[in-house]
């Protein structure tokens, strides 16, 4: 076994200092009977790192590669460029195959990274402090939902219609535990988010309302108004992100109010990866920082008086505070954090702004096109690089016609909404920088073939 | 003479050493080299990326947009689709490449890892990350593909999603899987939300889980994260859980217990199947934390002990990266008590060969009691590669040799230790994976994280410190299978001089460490004056405080 340092004589060796005289003595606690003395019968025995290879290979050749065919998915998930020297950097050894910087003599590197990483993302959403990352946009949005209840002792979360339906649904299993109340809706194919019904809604109850910048059609509202009517009543505005590369050129949550803003971290630096390990987002002001989730590095110094990082504020969390922590996470996202913080190292402002125009303007070109086809109506008229179109045919059955001539077309809402009668016809195309001309005349004419 | 750096930032302390050595102009110390905050040395207008140079076609109407490679800050551009809400700039310092790549490969040298030596953290399961696992990972079969892409276009991750849990049911001896929680502490919250919607759909409103004291403390953060109150049971003198005072405290409140075998005292519960049978007996469900299962892979089947749930952190067990702390997986397995209630989406395998994610739209028909969905997606793809080709590579056989040389190992380091550290459960037989320790002996003034610091000197990780809390001054150490009889004889060495040295009162090691980038760190600082982010110097030099940073800057 090629993982396995130890030989034959060593374990002999071993055994005799230990005073066992095999290794089945050291299972002894475990009841006669259930230690199995042969390897599990019908599972496969050890095979050669090249047999291995060839097993996954076969498997992953079966998948329709993004990057090969002209692709136009998002939805909470971004194909984007990222240099080749960010996954150099994520695969050092001394990244990749650390832990939790416990120790932080010895894991300056990794502490001096989530610092940095902690200021570009409080910088990118507008807020004063972000933590040190979650598990991904979908667990970030329940978590601060928690929060905001822990904040104003209220338990009525208001959810915009434009919020993702899987966020959605992540927070109505947690909410059935938990005792709170979601106010949800669902989308119309109008122009119009449902900022009206949100501020409608608010009342002496209400902990949060909850909204989606850009929203999952792709449609941008001006956060200030809700924000306002949300904290004249005590309420807290929470935004959610789920393509962070749009903060490039409009503006940010929390510029506009937002008093935590979360989001998925996926776009800058973490590849696709069939939807995870992803990068929760997750910053607010710096007066609640205590009642926040997750892991937080802070600096301080040495006992030479040198500046150095820590793990702090860990009253906060499991391993001090048990059950009166302000959350059961223990993990963040360490190694995809760094890979969001190498790339936007990389991209800095310049690069940021850049990369956010030329979507904008892929995104805005292309829906000029498509929505010149005959029967296809653009519903959203404010985007950044995604948006929505009602076609004249049902959508999920056009993605699949698209698919069988090489074109990853959008989502369908009827994947996302099963179900919903008025959302069947709706397609959200999204469209990056990796988009090419040819990538657009392929789906353009793919569109209108399946559309007629 | 001051250390001054290339970003111009001095030490806040003088410069002269404790131990009077020499200080260089840099601050550096040959291979150990200082480095700035990014924000120290990187500018807004400095980028490491470039763009196709014609990036629309001219002309398009309606769409005049900025080339995208002008100057930061505000552009408004008319005929945009923005709504009017252009930001005015981010304030954002970005590197060139070459920069980029010297920023962090410097910062890793300032880290510990496993691929430099020993990393015994008791709990944790650092052991060897093998490189196979990352190049499959990477294939872009796997790496690129959308988790909304048509079913039919990503067959093969389907099977790839399947087929791990086809292993982790057999390795368990268990009815069902829930593939999607994030990590262990979300595995063990989709295990109490299994548990719980099983007691809803009896009728029976169950309000307690019990934990014992030694537990990880996501038990009792998950148990109250879903609506329960945690009461804790006592251990035994010999560290394992105390049935009769389990058994006593049974009764129909109590909706689950949370037991971790093997226990965090590095200890197999060897009731633990009297312990399942007392609290199905109870009406209680039994969640087991899988966090040490690498102890007993192959070994034994948890199935076989009566347990309802138990979460496999793939990120040890499966020895998919640690990454300076995540990403983890924690797939969960199930009972057939509990599998009806499981999360979505899942994998489901067909007799012609394909595979089918389950989500919403046909819960209805295929898995109708589902407590519903955990996560965005369908949980950490990334690992399933990894922890799958890590399993593919050892196979039954290996895996089962995994278990009994991460025993041997850890009863290696006991019995070789337990002269000169008092470790309180030896007298009770074997330990399993991990061999735990006590401060006690020390000389007065001296404890476990002067110990842990000076393993630092001695170029190893230190230990887990002061866990579990049931053990005084706790050192819990776990060697892992991939350590050869060589490292652990040297680490044996150094840990034995340490441990004589705080028996005897050494005060030199209240200095440790030494030889590390830094020297011990002010963490009451940290805490009581937090700096959670870097503020930009203001013109007159003092500190802009937390929050000053908004907008364009």
């Amino acid at each position: 076994m090629r993982y396995l340092p130890l030989s034959d004589a060593d374990r002999s060796a071993m055994l005799e200092k230990i005073g066992a005289g095999s290794v089945d003595e050291l299972f002894r606690d475990v009841p006669e009977g259930l230690l199995l003395k042969q390897p599990i019968e019908g599972l496969p025995l050890h095979a050669s790192e090249m047999a291995v290879e060839r097993e996954m290979t076969a498997m992953a050749r079966k998948n329709l590669v993004a990057g090969e065919v002209p692709f136009f998915l998002g939805c909470g998930a971004y194909k984007h460029h990222v240099p080749a020297s960010v996954d150099h950097l994520i695969q050092r050894g001394e990244f990749l195959t650390a832990y939790t910087p416990y120790q932080p003599e010895i894991a300056q590197g990794t502490l001096q990274v989530l610092f940095e990483f902690q200021t570009q993302v409080a910088r990118l959403l507008g807020c004063e402090v972000a933590n040190a990352s979650m598990y991904d946009g979908s667990t970030a949005c329940w978590e601060a939902i928690g929060m905001a209840r822990r904040i104003t002792r209220k338990k009525k979360a208001i959810i915009s219609s434009g919020l993702h339906p899987h966020y959605v649904n992540v927070c109505k299993t947690m909410a059935r535990f938990t005792g709170d109340t979601l106010d949800t809706a669902l989308p119309n194919l109008d122009a119009a988010t449902d900022a009206e019904r949100l501020i409608a809604n608010i009342d002496g109850e209400t902990s949060c309302v909850v909204v989606q910048y850009p929203d999952i059609l792709g449609r941008i509202t001006d956060l200030t108004p809700i924000a306002e009517a949300a904290q004249a009543k005590g309420a807290l505005l929470i935004a959610v992100v789920t393509e962070p590369v749009a903060l490039g050129l409009i503006k940010a949550p929390g510029e506009m109010g937002a008093d935590i803003v979360v989001g998925e971290g996926q776009s800058i630096g973490v590849g696709l990866q069939f939807g995870g390990p992803y990068v929760g987002l997750f910053a607010t002001r710096e007066k609640y920082v205590r009642q926040m989730p997750g892991r937080l590095a802070g600096e301080t110094v040495d006992a030479e008086g040198k500046r150095g990082f820590v793990l702090t504020l860990s009253t906060r969390e499991q391993h001090i505070r048990r059950e009166k922590a302000t959350s059961n996470i223990c993990t963040n996202s360490g190694l995809c954090a760094l890979a969001f913080s190498v790339h936007m190292t990389l991209l800095g402002e310049k690069g940021l702004t850049g990369l956010a125009k030329l979507n904008h303007a892929r995104a805005c070109e292309t829906a000029e096109r498509l929505s010149k086809i005959p029967g296809v109506r653009l519903v959203s008229d404010s985007f950044f690089n995604e948006f929505t179109l009602e076609l004249p045919v049902e959508a999920r059955p056009a993605v699949h016609a698209m698919v069988e001539k090489g074109v990853l077309g959008g989502v369908s809402l009827g994947r996302l909404y099963p179900g919903v009668d008025s959302l069947q016809n709706g397609l959200v195309v999204a469209v990056t920088e990796v988009v090419s001309d040819a990538d657009i005349d392929a789906l353009e004419a793919a569109l209108k073939e399946v559309c007629q | 003479m001051t250390a001054v750096n290339p970003s111009g930032w001095r030490p806040t302390a003088p410069s002269a050493n404790d131990s009077g050595e020499t200080q260089t102009v840099t601050g550096n110390r040959a291979l150990m080299l200082e480095e700035p905050l990014l924000f120290e040395i990187g500018k807004r207008d400095q980028t490491g990326v470039d763009f196709d140079s014609s990036p629309a076609k001219a002309g398009v109407q309606g769409v005049a947009i900025a080339a995208p490679d002008g100057p930061p800050g505000p552009q408004p551009s008319p005929g945009n689709r923005l709504g009017g809400l252009e930001r005015a700039g981010v304030d954002l310092p970005g590197l060139s490449e070459p920069e980029t790549v010297r920023h962090y490969t410097r910062l890793s040298r300032q880290n510990y890892a496993i691929d430099l030596g020993l990393f015994p953290l008791g709990s944790c399961t650092m052991k060897h990350n093998p490189r196979l696992n990352e190049k499959m990972a990477r294939l872009p079969g796997f790496a690129d593909i959308h988790p909304l892409q048509p079913q039919e276009t990503v067959q093969g991750a389907l099977e790839v999603i399947n087929k791990l849990a086809e292993w982790l049911i057999q390795l368990t001896g268990m009815y069902g899987v829930a593939m999607s929680p994030k990590a262990g502490a979300h595995g063990e919250l989709c295990g109490l939300l299994c548990i719980r919607a099983a007691l809803e759909a009896r009728g029976d409103a169950r309000q307690v889980v019990l934990v014992p004291e030694s537990a990880h403390g996501t038990n009792p953060a998950t148990a109250a994260f879903c609506g329960y109150r945690v009461e804790n049971i006592p251990a035994t003198k010999a560290g394992r859980v105390d049935l009769e005072a389990l058994k006593s405290r049974l009764g129909p409140d109590v909706a689950a217990v949370m037991i971790t075998n093997p226990n965090t005292c590095g200890l197999f519960e060897p009731q633990m199947k009297d312990i399942s049978d007392a609290v199905h007996a109870a009406g209680a469900f039994v969640y087991c934390d899988g966090a040490n299962f690498n102890a007993i892979v192959g070994k034994v089947k948890p199935g076989d002990l009566g347990i309802d749930a138990m979460h496999i952190n793939l990120h040890k067990t499966f020895s998919t990266p640690h990454g300076g702390g995540g990403p983890g997986s924690g797939p969960v397995v199930v009972s057939k008590a509990l599998a009806p209630y499981g999360p979505i989406p899942f994998s489901a395998s067909y007799a012609d060969g394909s595979y089918k994610l389950v989500e919403e739209e046909s819960t209805g028909d295929e898995h109708p009691d589902t407590f519903g969905r955990m996560v965005a997606f369908h949980g950490q793809m990334g690992m399933f590669t990894r922890a799958l080709t890590y399993i593919l590579s050892h196979g039954a056989d290996g895996l089962a040799q995994v278990a009994e040389d991460s025993v041997l190992n850890a009863n290696y380091i006991l019995r070789s230790m337990e002269d000169v550290l008092d470790a309180p459960f030896a007298f009770s037989g074997p330990c399993m994976h991990e061999a735990i320790f006590s401060d006690k002996g020390f000389a007065e003034g001296f404890s476990t994280i002067d110990v842990a610091k000076a393993l630092i000197d001695e170029g190893f990780h230190p230990m887990t410190m002061y866990f579990p809390l049931v053990v005084h001054g706790a050192m819990l150490v776990e060697p892992t299978e991939t350590e050869s009889k060589a490292n652990l004889d040297q680490f044996i060495a150094a840990l034995r001089s340490i441990a004589e040295r705080a028996r005897a009162g050494d005060e030199s090691l209240k200095a440790a460490p030494v030889y590390a980038p830094r020297r011990r760190l002010d963490e009451t600082q940290a805490a009581r004056k937090p700096v959670l982010s870097y503020n930009n110097p203001a013109p007159d030099g003092s500190s802009t405080g937390l929050g000053a940073h908004f907008g364009g800057g």
